[in-house]
């Protein structure tokens, strides 16, 4: 029998917590270590199944499928395509990372790692799971624990924080919650490949119809339809998030552990990317067609808008998180452009939408970096503001060095991984929305612009007076940001085998808004 | 056999970068040596391509060696990246590596003192290389990433006095300004590709490349409406757009104002910038993507794109030349002359001569790394002084300088028979004879060329001292022997394009196919004549002076508010920061304002509505429905409180109470009886 490796990943981490239960909160290096093989584990797993996955088909892999509760149309049914296996190996990546990365932290680690571990749990399930049921499930576990891991271990103005991203998640999350109840009850499935089947032939907006008039109400198919769209992608839209639902990620991310900043950027952002391409957009595509347009402005303006603010921003957390809502924009775009209506080159679309989806697994490399290295600085200086330092690269040559590739990865310097996705994402919509997409390279200067300015007033110039002493990066920093560095300049040079791996997923989907 | 191996060219200063960026501080002649020896590899490996070119060439052909390979897939579609040898690329490598090995040799001495020897030497090599790519690219895409990489090593090496922070400044405008360009050069890559679903420059299997045949006589069908501009030429689009790029890294007006201060780098920085890499990139751009530039050329009328780029070129040859007039820095007027320089390579260019503005860019290259690396010599003689003003009489400490930086001043100026005059002169001729406004505009660039360069001979190299801050001493021999060979090589190098040496046979090898114009004694004489008064003129203001003795110039207050004018660089830079610079701030705090007061402002109003509701709400509750059930509750309950009070448990007390009872029943009886009717 083969291994369930699925379920093996998505539990890995919640087995390292259950354990934990067990220890005593004082034997902090036990906790760690059991932590870190906990998160390490989905990672080992997932290479020695990775000859078992076929990149070159489109349809789901790895599945495991067992009845649940069959009257609430439960399931637990998992399985990834490229897709799915690009965002389960980029989690398995920041994992361990992220964990190391907490090694710093001193307060109440038992408590941290037990909600730090679940948290890991529930991202795995977002990106296995194929049944609305435990989706959901999983979903709302990438909430609670991040609440408390906010309020419990985050700055200054943690509670405020935590607040803000637990009520706008959860709002778009009940949003998601009574559209997917709508659609169990006409259709009676929770399968998201069932669903999505139903959507292409859109059957799925005829059973809407029938269910709203059984009960009195009279609206038209493709009115449901658009009212279902907009109910599941506000809950996505929020987790990108897109311009103007976008204020709670520079506050979650300033005040937030670094970890969490980490795991918050790298991966949480991706569920909202993720559930475009999964559900909004494969269950309603008539609808995605007809807002493919609309919807590409808020992405423009996330592009564009993101990129100012960050501009304004002194805070180096700040900064940095407006710089995610601008390249999560780039993202949205490409996505946005496979539905659009305006042009039926394939080429073009699925260039757009390869570099999306390679641009999701690099931003959440590069902003996993950048958060890191803005942590390592605020160990040092218990400061984010940009002001404060100066001329850094005197004495912290080696944060200096990392610190910049990984900005510059991040302004997509060729030779480095962002380069690569926001050159395809580009030539894909420039076909598509032209106008549009030489708006957005506005983008581009502004965001060399801030960047630019802050390796300026962090490293440049003469030595901070106040700044003298700070030691540079110790050997366990530079271990934890090294496999991110060689990941920028691996996928910055060798774009190949990733762009393989989620071809044909991105075809198929493609496929779905042809005609 | 060396077609096979092209890629070692890039490649073997690439391996170069990534071993010395390992090295440590103290590893520095292990640094300076493997950068060294690997471009001495390339440069030997380049000089065989260069050869190869030449001889396996077939008469009135253009020899190309073209390969690809696939870099990625996206749908069915393979983007591929590949190399290309052909006679434009394999003189460029063979330029870039020559002129920038003796840059790096030069830099061992110049930059000997500095405690970040080791990774200066990565940085040079690291630039090296992605310009060699950048010329030997046949993908637009390779050739954009390799164009980017020269950008960052340059914002590196501008900056890599990092302390400084003019040095720190200087390299972020050099960065931002040639990015702004660069969009432009990404927008018409996008456009490119749009338009001809491939970014190969040439596809030596299927002639499906960009450059080849069939693509071009697609574009040229092909036509575009535009706002404001009506209907364009679908390749005069993508020519203007490829040549903001070309704007940006060649420093040509409006987008010249981060090259001068570019100067705030190490001197052997400044001439790798000026000669052999950044700066030649661009001209290097339109010399590759002309057949595109060319599209749309009727009967010897010259195309839209070309028009503008000659007039963009010839208006920045003159405008920089005047600024140059006025600079005291040693290093200011050589930047500006740069500028200027590169303003008549753009308008060969544009005039529909590659051969003559690119063999301009080839003798270029040598006498102004010569006269850069010249002027190195001199501020590392005079201890870092700058200001030619201070100098003088540097001829006498200083021979071996002196002499070489004369004959890059001869070269740059147009002098017969050395390099700058054929080469000059080339371009002058195909003005001549298609646009008389151009040739014009550049002899006034060439006359003042000549003059400031005199100005600059003068105050630095005769007269006295003037200031007494410094011992000048002359410089190490792996300073100077690099000054002879490009002095060498300034004073030849001419004969490879001089018409009457076996009829131009530069011209020849890089476009065969076309023939170049008859020589002109008309041209030739007269901007001699030009060039020799430039020259005198120079000599007669600042010669004998007595305002150069007293440490002012002597035009200052001849030409007064023009000269001032001119100090200033006609106010760019605050031209720039006022508008530009100004509105990117303002709209910065426009969308953080945006943010916290908008979104967030309506996010809190409604936070706060809900607030108030619920906190009504619990008023409400708590006054109303919890108050009237809560206040008889504890009415029940006071009055349980009353009456167990009572039970005290105590015999007396229940005796006291019984006897009160029965006096209080019987006071009762007796006040109804008295009350009965």
């Amino acid at each position: 029998m083969e291994l369930p490796a699925l379920s093996l990943i998505t539990f890995s981490p919640l087995a390292g917590a259950f354990l934990l239960i067990f220890l005593s909160g004082k034997d902090e290096k036990i906790i760690k270590g059991v932590s870190l093989a906990a998160s390490f584990l989905p990672l080992i797993i997932l290479t020695n199944v990775w000859s078992r996955f076929d990149p070159l088909s489109a349809s789901l892999q790895l599945i495991e499928r067992v009845p649940w509760i069959p009257v609430m149309g439960a399931e637990y049914f998992l399985g990834v395509d490229g897709l799915g296996m690009l965002l389960v190996l980029l989690t398995a990546i920041i994992s361990p990372i992220a964990v190391l990365a907490s090694f710093g932290i001193h307060e109440r680690p038992k408590a941290y790692m037990l909600l730090f571990l679940i948290l890991l749990t529930g991202i795995f399930g977002v990106f296995t799971a194929q049944n609305f049921f435990h989706f959901f499930l999983y979903w709302e576990i990438g909430l609670v624990p991040m609440f408390f891991l906010i309020k419990q271990w985050g700055a200054e103005n943690r509670d405020y924080a935590a607040f803000k991203f637990f009520v706008f998640t959860l709002f778009g999350s009940i949003a998601m919650l009574l559209a997917f109840q709508v659609i169990f009850l006409a259709t009676g499935t929770f399968d998201f490949v069932r669903l999505s089947e139903m959507g292409r032939s859109g059957e799925l907006s005829k059973l809407l119809a029938q269910f709203a008039s059984k009960a009195g109400i009279p609206w038209q198919a493709s009115t449901l339809s658009l009212i279902g769209f907009l109910a599941v992608s506000l809950a996505f839209t929020i987790k990108v998030p897109i311009w103007p639902f976008h204020t709670w990620l520079p506050d979650a991310h300033t005040q937030a552990p670094t970890p969490a900043s980490i795991v918050l950027a790298a991966l949480l952002l991706k569920m909202g990317t993720y559930g475009f391409l999964r559900i909004a957009m494969p269950l309603f595509p008539e609808t995605a067609k007809a807002l493919a347009e609309p919807l590409a402005y808020f992405a423009l303006a996330s592009i564009i808008f993101g990129a100012f603010a960050a501009m304004a921003q002194r805070d180096l957390k700040r900064m940095i998180a407006y710089s995610s809502i601008n390249h999560m924009g780039y993202c949205m775009l490409g996505i946005f452009a496979i539905a659009s209506m305006s042009s039926t080159d394939v080429e073009a679309k699925a260039a757009a939408l390869g570099g999306s989806i390679l641009q999701m697994f690099n931003h959440g490399i590069t902003a996993a970096a950048l958060f890191f290295m803005v942590g390592v600085i605020y160990d040092r200086k218990h400061t984010r503001n940009l002001e404060k330092f100066g001329g850094l690269r005197a004495i912290m040559p080696v944060y200096a060095g990392l610190m910049v590739i990984s900005t510059f990865a991040s302004v997509g310097l060729p030779g480095l991984n962002g380069f690569v996705s926001e050159f395809l994402i580009f030539r894909g919509t420039f076909v598509v929305f032209q106008p549009l997409t030489i708006l957005a390279t506005i983008g581009l200067v502004v965001t060399a612009l801030y960047y630019l300015r802050m390796i300026q007033q962090m490293f440049l110039g003469p030595l901070n007076p106040d700044c003298e002493g700070l030691p540079d990066m110790s050997k366990r920093e530079i271990f934890v940001a090294s496999p991110l560095i060689a990941l920028m300049f691996l996928i910055g040079i060798w774009p190949g085998p990733m762009l393989k791996l989620t071809n044909a997923v991105a075809l198929n989907l493609i496929g779905v808004f042809q005609l | 056999m060396i077609l096979d191996h092209l890629y070692l060219i890039p490649l073997l200063p690439f391996l170069a970068t990534a071993f010395t960026a390992f090295l440590k501080r103290p590893q520095r002649s292990l640094s300076s040596g493997t950068v060294i020896l690997a471009m001495s590899v390339s440069c030997v490996l380049a000089q065989w391509a260069l050869w190869t070119t030449i001889t396996q060439a077939h008469h009135g052909e253009v020899f190309r060696h073209a390969t690809s390979f696939e870099w990625l897939r996206t749908g069915t579609q393979a983007l591929q990246l590949g190399l290309v040898l052909d006679p434009l690329s394999a003189s460029m490598v063979s330029m870039v590596t020559f002129v920038g090995l003796l840059i790096f040799i030069y830099s061992t001495g110049y930059m000997h003192e500095d405690k970040n020897y080791t990774r200066f030497f990565c940085f040079l090599s690291l630039f090296g290389g992605s310009m060699l790519g950048l010329v030997l690219s046949n993908s637009l895409v390779l050739m954009f990433i390799f164009w980017e990489l020269v950008g960052v090593c340059s914002y590196a090496l501008i900056g890599f006095w990092y302390h400084k922070p003019s040095a720190a400044e200087a390299a972020k405008k050099a960065f931002i300004t040639t990015r702004i360009g660069d969009v432009g050069f990404f927008i018409g890559l996008l456009y490119l590709y749009a338009k001809s679903g491939n970014l190969m420059l040439f596809d030596s299997t299927a002639g499906l490349g960009v450059l080849d045949q069939a693509n071009l006589a697609k574009l040229e069908q092909m036509t575009v409406t535009l706002p404001l501009f009506g209907v364009a030429a679908v390749s005069t689009v993508i020519a203007l757009l490829l040549f903001c790029g070309a704007m940006g890294k060649s420093a040509q007006f409006p987008l010249h104002v981060w090259l001068p201060d570019a100067m705030e780098g190490p001197t052997s920085v400044s001439a790798l910038i000026h000669a052999a890499t950044m700066v030649a990139a661009g001209v290097f751009m339109i010399a590759r993507m002309f057949p595109i530039f060319a599209l749309g050329t009727r009967h010897g009328e010259m195309s839209t794109a070309m028009t503008v780029v000659a007039s963009i070129g010839s208006f920045t040859a003159l405008f920089a030349a005047l600024i140059a007039v006025a600079q005291n820095d040693i290093k200011r007027v050589l930047a500006y002359s740069t500028i200027s320089q590169l303003g008549y390579m753009v308008t060969g260019l544009g005039l529909g001569s590659v051969a003559s503005g690119f063999f301009h860019l080839i003798t270029h290259a040598f006498f102004k790394a010569l006269l850069f690396l010249g002027s190195g010599s001199v501020i590392h003689g005079c201890h870092g002084e700058q200001d030619m003003l201070k100098m003088g009489g540097l001829r006498k400490t200083m021979p071996t300088t002196a002499w070489t930086y004369f004959v890059g001043t001869l070269a740059l100026a147009g002098i017969f028979p050395l390099s700058g005059f054929w080469s000059k002169d080339e371009i002058l001729l195909y003005a001549y004879h298609q646009n008389k406004a151009i040739y014009f505009i550049g002899s006034a660039g060439a006359f003042l060329t000549a003059f400031y360069m005199c100005r600059q001979i003068v105050l630095v190299f005769f007269g006295k001292q003037r200031s007494h801050d410094f011992h000048a001493h002359e410089s190490p021999g792996s300073m100077l022997w690099p000054l002879r060979i490009l002095a060498f090589f300034a004073i030849t190098l001419g004969i490879v394009g001089c018409p009457y040496y076996r009829g131009n046979l530069f011209h020849h090898f890089i476009s065969p196919e076309h023939h170049g114009l008859e020589p002109s004694m008309t041209v030739m004489l007269s901007s001699t004549v030009i060039a020799l008064s430039g020259l005198i003129l120079g000599f007669l203001v600042y010669g004998r002076s007595k305002a150069v003795e007293k440490g002012t110039d002597p035009l200052r207050n001849t030409l007064g508010l023009l000269h001032i004018i001119l100090e200033n660089k006609f106010y760019f830079d605050e031209l720039y920061r006022n508008t530009a610079l100004r509105a990117a701030n303002f709209l910065a705090s426009f969308f953080r304002a945006f943010d916290q007061l908008i979104i967030d402002g309506i996010l809190h109003t409604v936070g706060f509505i809900a607030l108030t509701l619920s906190t009504f709400n619990q008023w409400c509750d708590n006054f109303f429905i919890n108050g009237g059930f809560d206040r008889s509750c504890s009415g029940i309950l006071r009055g349980g409180e009353t009456m167990s009070a009572l039970q005290t448990g105590r015999i007396q007390d229940y005796l006291r109470f019984t006897a009160l009872g029965t006096v209080f029943f019987y006071l009762a009886y007796m006040i109804t009886l008295i009350l009965q009717p």
